[in-house]
Order: structure tokens, then C-alpha cells, then sequence
């Protein structure tokens, strides 16, 4: 049974998690659009289906705590703050994009919302996560840090190198799975052996919990749970949030390692309008209020794009820049 | 001054660094308790305690990776990989991300660390234990390489690569632990990178080389002085990355004859990049074409008798020498 909304936060709060799984979704369709137009090239993979776990994890962490991705982290630095038009304009590649056009869609940064990189060698970021708790911990800040990754990390050594590690060194770390199920296209039980992947911590003694990611309360209550343990602690925590992405792995994909009918399945579980629904259910908004916030948020996506077209290329002598102080 | 080892030397480096900035810390396997397997840290976990000081599971990939994290949160490490060979375990995190978080973040970051390891071949330690890796640091732009030939460059240079803002790659030569020298006492002394050193001063050939070839170099050009009054410059290029090409070419220029000595295997060398810089800088000065010495393109094999003919001799580089004060163009 799903708890009531209001039961957990504030209506102001409520709405917000809509207005930013709105927004991610907006933003991720229009960048499929302007890859078909040409305007971001390279690698960009989508993150639409999976909102609920970027929107409701991040909304329990605090504005101090580091957050870290992998190469699917448009939505995550969105939500984090991150203005949409200097998100859009990175993966145009311009010169006003939040890392100049040099990261792309896959290296997103921003030192100022804490929000320390996406990274795009599988597993690469969980050694780091554990750097910067580290660091935290050896400074006695009051922060933990918050380590994104897929269900194709699970068998990279980072991976248990790294939950070891911060077992072993108690370091103020959340790891958070998003098991979308696949790899690719490989689907999560032809590549481990243990495809749940939850269960895997117990070899590390780190304690974990699986959850519902097509709900964002859900991975809300999940979340601020684990990072108040991993505060009051001092050590690390593991969540695998279950969730499906709508599009294929990157643009060049399209998924037909999946069925229809598991597609339709999963669809039918999609977390946006279901999270509507609840809103209006329990009278939180109204439907005229949602239109609204999905109209400011087309509008906003909008600006982001005529922004980024507007915007100069980087000069020729940036090629030699930002590689040492 | 005072006389000491290249590996005591390496050791009062960090110990200064570590008393000097709060904000260094140092790890690695075997680091803490047990000093280091070649007792460069013996010491430092008495002094500086276990938040400082810390032993890691043999996880290479991780212990770089851990390092970046907390050069981004703001401390120094200096993390120990305990030979060159198994850095190819985290060369992921050296070149995937140590390498690359400065330039793709668009500046936003800065790496402030240092990856020690102890490298080359010499002491029979066969194929897996032996190899001259500098290359392959070399080769990749966003990370400052080292290699020290002298106790006085350990710990100038060590010292230089923990303030430097920079990710760097500092590689100790397993054959110079035990060589001797004088060594500044001045906790404040540091040697920049990017400058190389005139080992010694010639006329007749330049001898570029780094680390323990250097010294085989230096030996090579007194016996040649002696045995046929040739008079070598040799040149210690200290730092790879930066390079101080203006140096050595600037040497070639004034002898007109060079000979490039690197440990590491000859396809794809370093030593051929040097060379085609001298070629390229100072063609119409050269009056014979550059000489190279390198390791040879095997595997290492265990046999004394055999490691021998694979790694540069001061005899060999004397050949070389000779060779090219006879050849011309």
C-alpha cells in the first residue's frame, strides 16, 4: 500500500519532486531531438523512465553532501541545480556550457552545487566517491557523499574494491544502484550470478536495502534514511533502487534485446503521471497547477535549446587550457 | 648538507611535507605498519599516526582512485603503488580519470596528488617485476612524470610534486635506494620541475638521459674521458613531463653529436621522441645522426646473464658513443 504523500513532506516539497521528474523528462525528450537535428553529437543516453531516483534521492540528501554519476547524469546535475540551458549548451559543445564544452553529455560538473562529475568508464566513480569521503571525514565536515551508479558496475573490481574499502575505513558513503536491468543490452542475470544486487554487501558488511525506483516517495523515504545511518555513522550504506529505462542505452540503440510487452509493463509503471495521480488524489495540486508546471518546464527546455544555439563555439586556443593549474 | 640515501632522502621529503601541510596524507600496501616494502615511509606512522599514515588492501586501482576523491575534497595524498608494474592494475584511474578530470570537468577540478612507485629492471626479478614503465606516463597528457637519478633530485623533486597543484607520477629507480650523495638540509629546498640538469659539462657529445640510466650515463662519459679523451655533456632530464627539451637541444646544438639512453623498451620508446626532437631542432648543427640505447623488445628473463644484455651497461652506452663520434652524416 503507498504511503500518503503528505505523511511524509510538506505539499511545497511534494510538488517540487514532480516539477523536477517534469523537468528531466522534458529535457531529456528535447535532447533527443536535437541529437536528430544534429546540434549534440556523440554519445548522449537518456535517462527517461528512471526520474524518480535522481529526483527523490537527491531531494534527501543535504545542499553540502558530494554527489557523483556515471555517464547518465543529465537529470542528477538537473535536479542537483544545475540551469538547464548550461546543461543543454555542454552538450552542444558551446563555449558557455558548465564545463566549456569539454566534458559533453557524459562529464557534466559543477564544483558549486557539489555535484563532483560524471564519469563514463563503468564503475570508474566508486574509488572516488571514497576519496571524497574521505576527504570529509579527515577535515570533520559535516557531509557525506552520494555515489550513482548502474547495474552494469556490479561486476567492475571498483566496484568491490571500493565497498570494501569503505567498510574498512568506515568512510560517510551512499551507494545508490540504479538497476535498470540491463547493460547495454545485456539484461542483468545473464551477467551476474547474484543479480540482486542488494545482496551482494553482505560480503562487505555494509547494510542495504532494495527499493521501489519508479517511485520517487519511495526512494525519498529510502534515501534519508540511509544517509541520516550513514551520517550517524560514519560508514557506508547501499541502495539498489529498481528502475527501467524507457529508451535504449544510448541514442544509437533501439533496445530490441527487449519485449513489447515487458516495455508496456514498465510504462504502465511510468513515475510521472502515477505520481500525479497521488498528488491529485490527496488534493495536493490541482490538474490545472500540473499543466502549469509542465508548461513552465517546456518553456524552460525551450530556453535552454535557443540558448545553447545562440552560443559561440569555444576558441581554438581553449584547446590548450584546463589541462594543468 | 648531508650525505644520505636516495631512499632516506625520498623519506625526509615526505617527513617534511607531512610536518610542513596538515593536508598530506600517505598511503598505501604495506606503507603504514610494515614501512614500505622498500622502507621509503619507515617512520612516518610513528610520527604522524594512522589518520595520516594508512595501509590499503592490494586493490591498485582503488588506491589511485581513492586519491583522486581526496585530492577533489581537498587534501594531498601521496599514494605508494609498490612497483611500477603493478600500476598497470590502476591505469585506469591514472589515465582515465587522473589524467582527464581537469580537462573534461572544464577546469572545475584540480588533482593535487601524487602516485609514488618504485620501477626498473636490474635486481632479477624477472618478466612481471622488472619493467621501465615511463613511457607509458609520458605518453599521456595531464599528468606530470619524475624520475629522480640523484638523492639531492628524491627529495627536491618529491617535494616539489606534493605542492604541485598537479596530478603527478613520481617513479624512484629500485637500483638508486641504496646510492649516496648530499643532500640540502634546508626544509625549503625543492628542485623545479621542467629544468634538467648538466650532470656534467662536455664538448664533443651529449649523452641525454634520466634516473639510473644518468648514472650509468655519467659513469660511462668519465671512462671515455679517460680511456679516449672524449668529452661527453650528459644531460638528466629529471622531470618527463614537463620536458626540458630547450636543454638537451640547446646541447646537441653546441657538441653536434647525441646519444639518447632510456631503460624502457626501444619500439615506441621514449627515446625515439627525444631523438626526433633534436633531429627536428637542430638537423643542419648535428654532424652525425642520434644514437639510441634502450632496453631491448623482450620480456625480462629471470637469468642473470641474460637481464643483462637487456638493460643499457655504461659499457653499451660507451659503445654508442664511440659509434656516433665516428659516424657522420
Amino acid at each position: 500500500m503507498e504511503a500518503r504523500l503528505r505523511a511524509v513532506l510538506p505539499d511545497h516539497d511534494l510538488v517540487r519532486l514532480y516539477e523536477q521528474m517534469v523537468l528531466s523528462r522534458e529535457f531529456e525528450e528535447s535532447c533527443a531531438e536535437q541529437y536528430a537535428k544534429g546540434h549534440i553529437t556523440g554519445f548522449l543516453h537518456l535517462y527517461s523512465g528512471q526520474e524518480a531516483v535522481a529526483a527523490g534521492a537527491t531531494a534527501a540528501l543535504h545542499k553540502d553532501d558530494y554527489i557523483l554519476s556515471a555517464y547518465r547524469e543529465h537529470a542528477q546535475a538537473l535536479v542537483r541545480g544545475a540551469e538547464p540551458k548550461r546543461v543543454m549548451s555542454e552538450l552542444f559543445g558551446k563555449a558557455t556550457g558548465m564545463c566549456k564544452g569539454k566534458g559533453g553529455s557524459m562529464h557534466l560538473f559543477s564544483a558549486e552545487l557539489n555535484f563532483m562529475g560524471g564519469y563514463a568508464i563503468v564503475g570508474g566513480q566508486l574509488p572516488i566517491a571514497c576519496g571524497l569521503a574521505f576527504s570529509s571525514r579527515y577535515r570533520q565536515e559535516d557531509r557525506i557523499t552520494a555515489c550513482f551508479f548502474g547495474d552494469g558496475a556490479v561486476n567492475q573490481g571498483t566496484f568491490h574494491e571500493s565497498l570494501n574499502w569503505a567498510r574498512l575505513w568506515e568512510l560517510p558513503v551512499l551507494f545508490i544502484c540504479e538497476n535498470n536491468f540491463y547493460g547495454i543490452g545485456t539484461e542483468v542475470h545473464r551477467s551476474s550470478a547474484l543479480p540482486t544486487v542488494h545482496k551482494r554487501t553482505c560480503g562487505y558488511d555494509i547494510p542495504s536495502e532494495k527499493v521501489d525506483g519508479m517511485d520517487v516517495l519511495a526512494v525519498f523515504k529510502a534515501v534519508k534514511y540511509a544517509a541520516e545511518k550513514v551520517r550517524e555513522s560514519g560508514r557506508p550504506y547501499f541502495i539498489e533502487a529498481l528502475t527501467y529505462r524507457f529508451r535504449g542505452h544510448s541514442m544509437a540503440d533501439p533496445a530490441k534485446y527487449r519485449s513489447a510487452a515487458e516495455h508496456e509493463v514498465w510504462k504502465a509503471r511510468d513515475p510521472i503521471p502515477n505520481y500525479a495521480r497521488r498528488l491529485l488524489a490527496e488534493g495536493i495540486a490541482t490538474e490545472a497547477q500540473l499543466a502549469a508546471i509542465r508548461d513552465r518546464c517546456v518553456a524552460l527546455v525551450a530556453e535552454a535549446v535557443s540558448f545553447a544555439e545562440a552560443s559561440p563555439w569555444p576558441a581554438a586556443d581553449e584547446v590548450w587550457e584546463d589541462i594543468y593549474v | 648538507m648531508s650525505e644520505m640515501t636516495y631512499r632516506d632522502a625520498l623519506n625526509l621529503a615526505l617527513r617534511e611535507e607531512l610536518r610542513r601541510d596538515p593536508s598530506v596524507v600517505v598511503w598505501g600496501e604495506d606503507v603504514a605498519l610494515y614501512e614500505g616494502s622498500f622502507k621509503v615511509t619507515r617512520g612516518l606512522l610513528a610520527e604522524f599516526g594512522e589518520e595520516r599514515i594508512r595501509d590499503t588492501p592490494i586493490s591498485e586501482n582503488t588506491i589511485v582512485g581513492v586519491a583522486i576523491g581526496a585530492a577533489m575534497g581537498g587534501l594531498r595524498p601521496v599514494a605508494e603503488l609498490m612497483t611500477v608494474n603493478f600500476a598497470l592494475l590502476a591505469m585506469d584511474q591514472i589515465v582515465n580519470h587522473m589524467a582527464k578530470i581537469r580537462s573534461m570537468f572544464g577546469g572545475q577540478a584540480s588533482l593535487p596528488l601524487v602516485v609514488r612507485m618504485p620501477g626498473g629492471g636490474g635486481s632479477q626479478l624477472a618478466a612481471q617485476h622488472s619493467q621501465s614503465l615511463e613511457s607509458y606516463f609520458m605518453h599521456c597528457p595531464g599528468i606530470r612524470v619524475a624520475y629522480p637519478a640523484t638523492p639531492a633530485d628524491a627529495k627536491g623533486l618529491l617535494k616539489t610534486a606534493i605542492r604541485d597543484p598537479n596530478p603527478v607520477i613520481f617513479l624512484e629507480h629500485e637500483l638508486l635506494y641504496n646510492s649516496k650523495g648530499e643532500v640540502p638540509d634546508d626544509p625549503e629546498f625543492t628542485v623545479p620541475f621542467g629544468r634538467a640538469g648538466i650532470l656534467r659539462a662536455g664538448t664533443d657529445v651529449t649523452i641525454v638521459a634520466y634516473a639510473r640510466m644518468a648514472v650509468l650515463a655519467l659513469q660511462a662519459a668519465e671512462a671515455l674521458e679517460k680511456e679516449a679523451g672524449i668529452s661527453c655533456e650528459v644531460v638528466d632530464l629529471r622531470t618527463l613531463n614537463p620536458l626540458d627539451a630547450e636543454t638537451f637541444v640547446a646541447s646537441a646544438r653546441k657538441t653536434g653529436r647525441a646519444v639518447v639512453v632510456e631503460e624502457c623498451w626501444r619500439s615506441a620508446g621514449l627515446g625515439g621522441d627525444l631523438a626526433h626532437r633534436i633531429h627536428e631542432a637542430c638537423f643542419d648543427s648535428l654532424r652525425a645522426p642520434v644514437r639510441r640505447v634502450a632496453g631491448l623488445d623482450v620480456p625480462m628473463p629471470y637469468s642473470r646473464e641474460l637481464e643483462k644484455l637487456c638493460i643499457p651497461q655504461v659499457e653499451s652506452i660507451a659503445v654508442a658513443v664511440r659509434d656516433v663520434m665516428t659516424a657522420s652524416v
